[in-house]
C-alpha cells in the first residue's frame, strides 16, 4: 500500500514538473530574446536567426548605456557637455519612484484608515468616488492638468515643471488602488486590539500608527511597490509636462531612443534590461509580502 | 407610555449622538485630506473640466484658454455642442478611417472578457501547482514567474511588438527551429500583426490574427498578478478542510470545488473587478503591439480615444470619448457585482 502511495507521489511531481517547465519555458522566452538582442554587436533591431549569444557578442551596448552621454537628451544640442549621463537619469527616477512610493504609502494608509475605521457622513461617496478614478481613463486630462500645474507655483517656478509635481502627479494615479487595497487589509486586521488600546487610553491616532500599521506591513509593502512602479515606468506624462532635460528620467531616455527611422535595439534592450532590475529586486525581496498583502478581500487564516 | 418614554431617550441622545458623529466625521476627513487635495488637484479638477470638455467642440486653438486668466476666456472658449460629441461617438459618424462604434465596444468587451478568464484560470492553475509542498523548485518557480509582472510594462510590449516581426521576429524564428527539428511544417512568414484574413471564421471573423498575438502577449503578462493573489488565498485554506472531505469521502475535483474555489473566491473577485478594469483600459499593449491595426480592427475604446486627442487633436470628442468609457466599465463593474453577489448567495 505505501509502495503505490509512492508511485503516485513521483508520478505527480513529475507531472508537475513537466507543466511547471513549460511555463516556465514560456516566461524566460522572450526575456532570453531580449538579452540575446542586448547583446549583439550589430545594434540591429531583429537577428535573421534564434541565438541565445548572437555572433561577436560583447556588452557594448551596456557600456555605451552606462557610460556615454544621451545625445537626445541635451539643454544645449550642440554641446555634449550638456547631454544627460545614465547617472542623471537614475537619480532623478530614483528621486521620483521613491518620493512617489513615500507619498503613496502615507497618504493611501491614512485615508484607507478613515474608510476602515470611521463611521462618518459621506463614507460611502468618498469611497466611491475614489475608486471610480479607476475607471475613468486620463486620456483627456492632460490639457487641464497642465494649466493647473502651471498655475502653482513651487518657489520662483511652476509645479509643473518640477520633479515634485511630477511625484504628485503620480501619487494620484497609485492612490485609488492603493486606498482601496490598503482598507481590504485593515478591514481584517481585528477590532479588540484597538479597543483594548483605546481602553487604556490611547488615541486613534496612536492605534492606527502603533497597531493597526504594524499589522498591515504585507499591504504597505504592496503599496510601495505600486507606487515605485508608477513612478518608474511612466513616460507620456513626464515628456508633457517636464522642460528642462536635467531633469528627465529613465523611462523618457528609453523612448527617446525609439526613434521614427530607427532605433539602435541593443541600446535600447540594454537600457530595458537595466531598467528592470531595480523592480525586479524590489519585488524579490518584498516576495514574501506581496503574497498576503494583495489578498483583499478578508480571507482570514 | 413605553414609546413616549423611548422618543425622549431618543430625543435626549440625539444631541449627543450627533456631536459624536460630527467629530467622527472631522476626523475622518481629516485622516482622507493629504489623499483628497492630491486627488483634488490631479484628478477630479481634471475630471469635471474633462467633463465640460465632452459637451463642447474643443479643439487645438482653444488650447490657450484658461480658466484662471478671464482674458482668454472670451477669444478661446470652444463652443457649446450640447450631446453632439456623444451622438457622434455612438453612431459612428466621426471623420476617422476605420471607426465603427459598435464594432470597437464588441472588441473591447470580448478582447477584456477572454484575457481574464485566460489570467483566473492560469494562475490559479499555475498557483495550485506551486502550492503543492512536495515540489522541488518551488521557491526558483515563484520567483521566476514573478519577472513578467515585475519588467515594465512599456518595455515588455515593445518586445512584443518585435518578437511578432513577420521577417526577422522570434515567434516565426521559432516555428523554423520547430520545423527544422521536429519535422514540422508551419509556415515561417506568418505576418501576425497585419494580416487582416481572419484565421477563424463564422462568429468569430470580426477578429483577426492580430488578436490572437497580441491575445497571447496579454496572458504572458496578466496571469502572474492573478497566481499571486490566488496564492496568498490558497495559504490561508486550513488543510483540516481538505482531510475532512478527504475523510467524506471526495476525490480531488470534489475537493477543488467545494473546498478551494469557495474559499479563494473572496480574494479573487476583487482582483477579477480589477483585472477588468486594467484590461478594459489597458493602453500600452495593443497601442505598442498592433497599434490598433490591422484596419483598426484591434483598436479598443482608450487607445481611439488617445488617438483622437494625440493625431486628430479633437479633445472635445476625446473627452466625450472617456466619458463613455467610464460609463460602460461602471455597467460592467455592476453586473460583475451582482453576478458574484448572486452566486454567493446561493451557496449559502
Amino acid at each position: 500500500m505505501p509502495e503505490k502511495l509512492k508511485w503516485q507521489d513521483i508520478l505527480k511531481q513529475i507531472g508537475l514538473q513537466l507543466f511547471l517547465l513549460s511555463v516556465t519555458a514560456t516566461v524566460m522566452f522572450p526575456i532570453l530574446w531580449v538579452f540575446s538582442i542586448a547583446l549583439d554587436p550589430r545594434n540591429i533591431d531583429k537577428p535573421l536567426e534564434l541565438e541565445l549569444i548572437p555572433p561577436g557578442a560583447s556588452f557594448d551596448a551596456f557600456h555605451r548605456v552606462l557610460f556615454e552621454p544621451y545625445k537626445l537628451l541635451c539643454k544645449n544640442p550642440t554641446d555634449v557637455s550638456t547631454c544627460m549621463t545614465f547617472g542623471g537619469l537614475l537619480k532623478n527616477s530614483l528621486t521620483v519612484s521613491l518620493g512617489t512610493a513615500l507619498f503613496t504609502v502615507l497618504l493611501g494608509a491614512s485615508a484607507a484608515y478613515a474608510f476602515s475605521r470611521f463611521k462618518f457622513i459621506g463614507r460611502e461617496a468618498g469611497m466611491i468616488g475614489f475608486v471610480a478614478m479607476l475607471m475613468l481613463p486620463a486620456t483627456g486630462t492632460i490639457a487641464p492638468l497642465y494649466v493647473l500645474l502651471s498655475q502653482i507655483k513651487l518657489g520662483s517656478e511652476p509645479l509643473r515643471t518640477t520633479l515634485i509635481g511630477l511625484m504628485i502627479a503620480y501619487t494620484a494615479g497609485a492612490l485609488p488602488f492603493s486606498i482601496w487595497n490598503l482598507k481590504g487589509y485593515f478591514d481584517t486586521v481585528p477590532r479588540e486590539l484597538e479597543e483594548a488600546a483605546l481602553i487604556d487610553g490611547a488615541t486613534p491616532t496612536q492605534t492606527f500608527l502603533r497597531i493597526v500599521l504594524p499589522l498591515s506591513l504585507p499591504a504597505l509593502a504592496v503599496t510601495v511597490l505600486l507606487g515605485f512602479m508608477s513612478g518608474w515606468t511612466e513616460f507620456v506624462l513626464a515628456w508633457l509636462l517636464l522642460e528642462d532635460p536635467a531633469r528627465f528620467t529613465l523611462p523618457m531616455a528609453l523612448r527617446s531612443m525609439q526613434g521614427q527611422f530607427s532605433t539602435p535595439w541593443s541600446d535600447f534592450f540594454a537600457l530595458a534590461i537595466v531598467m528592470s532590475v531595480p523592480p525586479v529586486l524590489l519585488f524579490f525581496s518584498l516576495q514574501r509580502y506581496i503574497v498576503s498583502g494583495l489578498t483583499v478581500g478578508g480571507v482570514k487564516g | 407610555m413605553t414609546s413616549s418614554a423611548l422618543s425622549r431617550k431618543k430625543r435626549q441622545r440625539t444631541p449627543e449622538e450627533r456631536a459624536r458623529r460630527r467629530k467622527e466625521t472631522v476626523r475622518a476627513w481629516l485622516y482622507i485630506a493629504p489623499a483628497g487635495v492630491v486627488m483634488l488637484i490631479i484628478s477630479f479638477f481634471p475630471q469635471i473640466f474633462q467633463v465640460w470638455m465632452a459637451f463642447t467642440d474643443y479643439r487645438i486653438k482653444n488650447l490657450r484658454f484658461n480658466l484662471f486668466n478671464p482674458a482668454t476666456w472670451e477669444k478661446y472658449a470652444p463652443p457649446f455642442v450640447g450631446l453632439e460629441n456623444f451622438v457622434k461617438i455612438v453612431t459612428s459618424s466621426l471623420a476617422l478611417e476605420n471607426y465603427n462604434f459598435a464594432r470597437l465596444l464588441t472588441f473591447n468587451v470580448v478582447w477584456t472578457v477572454v484575457n481574464v478568464f485566460f489570467h483566473v484560470v492560469l494562475g490559479v492553475v499555475i498557483a495550485l501547482a506551486l502550492n503543492e509542498k512536495f515540489l522541488i523548485g518551488r521557491r526558483l518557480y515563484r520567483a521566476l514567474f514573478v519577472l513578467p509582472w515585475a519588467i515594465p510594462g512599456l518595455i515588455t510590449a515593445v518586445v512584443w511588438h518585435n518578437m511578432y516581426d513577420d521577417r526577422f521576429g522570434a515567434v516565426n524564428q521559432l516555428l523554423a527551429v520547430f520545423n527544422q527539428h521536429l519535422g514540422t511544417t508551419f509556415p515561417t512568414d506568418i505576418k501576425w500583426l497585419t494580416d487582416p484574413t481572419p484565421p477563424i471564421g463564422g462568429p468569430l471573423s470580426f477578429l483577426p490574427l492580430a488578436f490572437y498575438a497580441v491575445l497571447i502577449a496579454n496572458i504572458w503578462l496578466g496571469w502572474p498578478f492573478m497566481s499571486v493573489v490566488a496564492t496568498g488565498a490558497l495559504q490561508s485554506i486550513p488543510a483540516e478542510l481538505y482531510e475532512a472531505a478527504a475523510i467524506d469521502g471526495a476525490n480531488g475535483w470534489q475537493k477543488f470545488w467545494s473546498v478551494t474555489v469557495p474559499l479563494i473566491r473572496p480574494a479573487m473577485v476583487p482582483a477579477i473587478m480589477l483585472g477588468t478594469i486594467w484590461t478594459f483600459n489597458g493602453f500600452n499593449v495593443i497601442y505598442f503591439i498592433t497599434g490598433g491595426g490591422p484596419f483598426g480592427r484591434t483598436e479598443i475604446l482608450v487607445t481611439q480615444a488617445f488617438k483622437l486627442v494625440y493625431e486628430q487633436r479633437l479633445y472635445g470628442v476625446g473627452a466625450a470619448f472617456s466619458i463613455v468609457v467610464f460609463f460602460i466599465l461602471l455597467f460592467l463593474t455592476l453586473i460583475q457585482n451582482r453576478v458574484t453577489r448572486a452566486t454567493e448567495a446561493y451557496d449559502a
